[in-house]
């Protein structure tokens, strides 16, 4: 089965030189059937990495223990479903599947647009194929999953040796979140490469209009939701699991994770002054081609051992090869902008501060500034060190005091940007539309002052939250009401006809309120409290309005790992509300050691317990409590974004003629217009 | 005024007020790292500086005091005397020969007073998946705020 995996991986290298030789070729001569070959090698890369990536796990669900790379990861006792999981546990194979998902993307662009927009997809192939290529010399040459365990025999031979049993799988990662985590944010990382494909294909070959632009927003958007999902899912697992009580700690493989996502949101907004007004086309191939680039700089910074992070992956020799492709993507999405430049001519100006257009000029500049800011301090180390010649680090401080008041900042344009009309906004229209929430909002701060809120931020962050939340509700409701009192129903079907008439638009403001609760959700731990404390059997501690009794503690040896728990019974004035049972969980196959953190979650706090160990002097267990306020809205508000993007790539259903052969033209009516519609009118966000 | 000047005052305020405010984070937060043996030489104005090593701990070193918890970190040959006084409980992956970061300050009898301590194992650890969240067995008392 190893054979089988390597042999297919190394096909699908090959099959993806001819589909990037071929595909180039195809352009030059524009020969159909060559067009048509180079696109089936394209497919052919894809479903060849799929059967490598299946051998993979074939090999670990059968304890392949002559595989280095299963030996690492894996051991007998380990259940089935971590087997999986294990797949990418490691550089290698975390490579691998990075392929994997790739290439499911590119399967179905590939196959979605087979014999469709002849001018535009072989180069798009060319430039997927490209990228393919890349992560396939790792997948084939310098990282390979398949790899053998074996040793010279005295003859000078080698011989192949089988394990009896692997090392296992690192207790951290045996969390089942941390099964779906990966996944998901690599599906974010590796569908940013569809856009940029798209987007450096238009501009190679010249393609007309903003077409690349409708043709991709739903894929930026599977890939911009799988990315948020993702870094929500992360800091999930490391507040339930890591055991240090918070969720985010600018760690750099953190923000890896989160610069792609700020220049993806970026560019998501900005491209609609491209749609609307034919205005930012250079800007917005730049941060396509920046969005893609953070992801392989993500990767990179991950794996390279640059920036000192205990999470990265072990130092390798692979850096220099993702420096070397960043470089390489850079020079040509730098030559073929250079030489097209005229192609990417702005059709109108900006009109006025107070309009639509500039509210998106702001919502992007502040969010290149945070992803400038989080890169710097990420690498404030290696720069200083090229500046000044010693090395210094930045910490939370840092991160904490630049990005709170972008994100204030970007919460306000999330209530007012959506409302500002196109081009210039009067006076009347402003009072009409915030009036009344920014008055509602103004006193609920004060009354939050009133009850004794005093951080500056936070209290701005309740203003707006409020303003924001009342815009959103504004709008569903005047538009609900008109469609309500047209066709005689209900308050409520018209809100569902509205949404569903403008997926686009009202998808978005549904995003718009979760990133709201996220809001709140954050503000909450200006409020944190925690407590440590000694605590035999039998001893009490209290933190806020919870009472917590240490009642027994035992130790236990359970299937690949022995576990050492505490039974903590809680109450709150006297009436017992849960027991939590905190833990500590030793894998004897790897000596690592895992904390299971006990929370008790309500809408209002998060009571948080954690086993720390035995106190050194006493022997005693060590229990550790925090409090932290509101962090479940952070979760609420990320499924709110989730339900709001799955409603944004919806069809809309009752679509206006102009607007179906706009964004469907080929599958409306290819023979009808051949030319994109004369009126501009695409789904949604008006 | 015309729109385009309005524009560039609003972005000049914004971009200006964010590097202030960049410049007062990277001011109180910044940690500056030295290696085992640039400690010894430096001067006394850099025992001010909060400071971040890494080395490995010495097998055997490990010594639970009332308190503190001492041990010794090498690198390269050289070794340094640590007194590790944080808050937060030892992360599960301290342990001799266990790869360390400590941040904290240099004492000028030579002893390193250590704040914050990060750990990993030196085994073939590798933590979780790129791109992730992983490993954070550190003790940290940072928080976000």
């Amino acid at each position: 089965m190893d054979l089988f995996g390597s042999f297919a991986l190394l096909l699908a290298f090959l099959c993806g030189l001819y589909a990037f030789g071929g595909g180039i070729a195809a352009i030059v001569t524009r020969r159909p059937l060559l067009i048509k070959s180079a696109r089936h090698a394209g497919m052919a890369v894809c479903v060849l990495i799929w059967l490598g990536f299946g051998s993979l796990a074939y090999l670990f669900q059968t304890d392949n223990f002559s595989m280095a790379y299963v030996v690492e990861h894996s051991n007998r006792t380990l259940p089935a479903f971590f087997k999986f999981a294990a797949i990418w546990a490691g550089q290698e194979g975390s490579l691998l599947f990075w392929s994997f998902l790739l290439s499911i993307y590119v399967f179905s662009v590939l196959f979605a647009y087979r014999g469709k927009h002849p001018e535009l997809m072989p180069y798009v192939g060319v430039v997927v194929a490209g990228v393919q290529l890349f992560f396939l010399t790792f997948n084939n040459f310098l990282a390979s999953p398949f790899q053998i365990l074996g040793s010279a025999a005295p003859s000078g031979a080698m011989q192949w040796i089988m394990r009896p049993d692997g090392n296992g799988l690192n207790p951290l990662l045996q969390y089942p979140e941390m099964v779906i985590h990966p996944p998901i944010l690599y599906s974010g990382y590796t569908g940013f490469t569809i856009p940029f494909a798209f987007a450096l294909a238009a501009l190679l070959g010249r393609y007309p209009g903003e077409k690349w632009i409708h043709l991709t927003r739903r894929w930026t958007m599977i890939a911009w939701g799988f990315q948020g999902v993702g870094i929500l899912l992360g800091a999930h697992w490391a507040y339930a699991v890591l055991g240090w009580g918070g969720y985010w700690m600018w760690d750099p493989v953190e923000n890896a994770s989160l610069m792609p996502w700020l220049t993806g949101t970026a560019f998501l907004h900005s491209v609609m002054m491209q749609e609307k007004r034919g205005m930012m086309r250079v800007w917005n191939v730049w941060l396509v081609f920046t969005t893609f680039l953070l992801t392989i700089f993500g990767t990179f910074l991950t794996r390279s051992g640059v920036v000192n992070s205990v999470h990265a992956f072990a130092q390798s020799k692979i850096g220099p090869w993702f420096l070397g492709f960043i470089g390489l993507v850079l020079v040509v999405c730098f030559v073929s902008f250079w030489r097209n430049r005229d192609y990417l001519r702005s059709d109108n100006t900006l009109d006025s501060l107070v309009s639509r257009e500039s509210s998106f000029l702001f919502n992007n500049l502040i969010l290149l500034v945070a992803c400038v800011a989080v890169i710097s301090g990420t690498l404030f180390p290696v720069l200083s060190e090229w500046v000044r010649g010693t090395k210094i680090s930045v910490g939370v401080p840092f991160f904490n005091m630049i990005n709170l008041p972008i994100g204030l900042f970007l919460l306000f344009l999330t209530g007012v940007g959506p409302l500002l009309a196109w081009r210039k906004t009067s006076m009347a229209s402003l009072r009409k539309n915030f009036g009344g929430p920014l008055v509602i909002g103004i006193v609920a701060g004060v009354v939050g002052m009133a009850l004794g809120l005093r951080d500056f931020y936070v209290t701005t962050c309740l203003i707006l939250s409020v303003f924001v939340t009342l815009t959103i509700l504004l709008e569903f409701y005047r538009g609900a009401r008109v469609i309500a009192s047209r066709g005689n129903t209900n308050l409520l079907s018209g809100v569902a006809q509205l949404t569903m008439r403008n997926t686009r638009r009202y998808g978005g403001y549904v995003v718009h309120f979760g990133i709201v609760l996220i809001f709140l959700g954050i503000s909450g731990a200006a409020f944190n409290q925690d407590k440590q404390a000694e605590m035999p059997p039998g001893a009490q501690m209290q933190i806020g309005p919870y009472r917590l009794t240490h009642q027994t503690f035992d130790s236990t040896q359970l299937g690949n790992y022995t576990s050492e728990r505490a039974t903590i019974a809680v109450d709150r004035g006297g009436k017992q509300i849960i027991m939590l049972y905190p833990e500590k969980r030793f894998y004897p196959s790897n000596q690592e050691s895992g904390t299971m953190v006990a929370i008790y979650s309500t809408l209002k706090e998060d009571l948080y317990v954690v086993y720390a160990g035995h106190s050194p002097d006493t022997q005693q267990p060590v229990i550790h409590a925090y409090l932290n306020p509101l962090v479940k809205w952070i979760w609420l508000g990320g499924a709110i974004v989730v339900l709001g993007t799955l409603l944004a790539l919806m069809p809309n259903r009752q679509p206006m003629l102009a607007l179906r052969t706009a964004v469907e033209p080929s599958r409306a009516a290819p023979a009808l217009s051949p030319s994109p519609a004369p009126i501009q009118h695409y789904d949604g966000h008006d | 005024m015309k729109a385009k000047t309005k524009f560039g005052i609003g972005i000049g305020i914004i971009l200006i007020s964010l590097s202030a405010l960049a410049w007062m984070g990277a001011k109180q937060s910044q940690t500056y790292y030295h290696t085992i043996a640039e400690l010894s030489s430096l001067n006394a104005s850099a025992m001010h500086q909060r400071i971040r090593v890494g080395g490995d701990v010495a097998a055997g070193s490990i010594q639970h005091l009332p308190g503190r918890v001492d041990f010794v970190l090498k690198e390269e040959g050289k070794t340094l005397p640590v007194s590790y006084v944080g808050s937060d409980p030892l992360p599960d992956t301290f342990k001799d020969g266990a790869q360390c970061l400590i941040e904290g300050h240099a004492m000028p009898d030579g002893r390193f007073v250590a704040e914050q301590l990060q750990a990993k194992c030196a085994s073939k650890y590798e933590a979780a998946p790129g791109g992730t969240e992983s490993s954070q067995p550190a003790s940290n008392s940072d928080r976000k705020s």
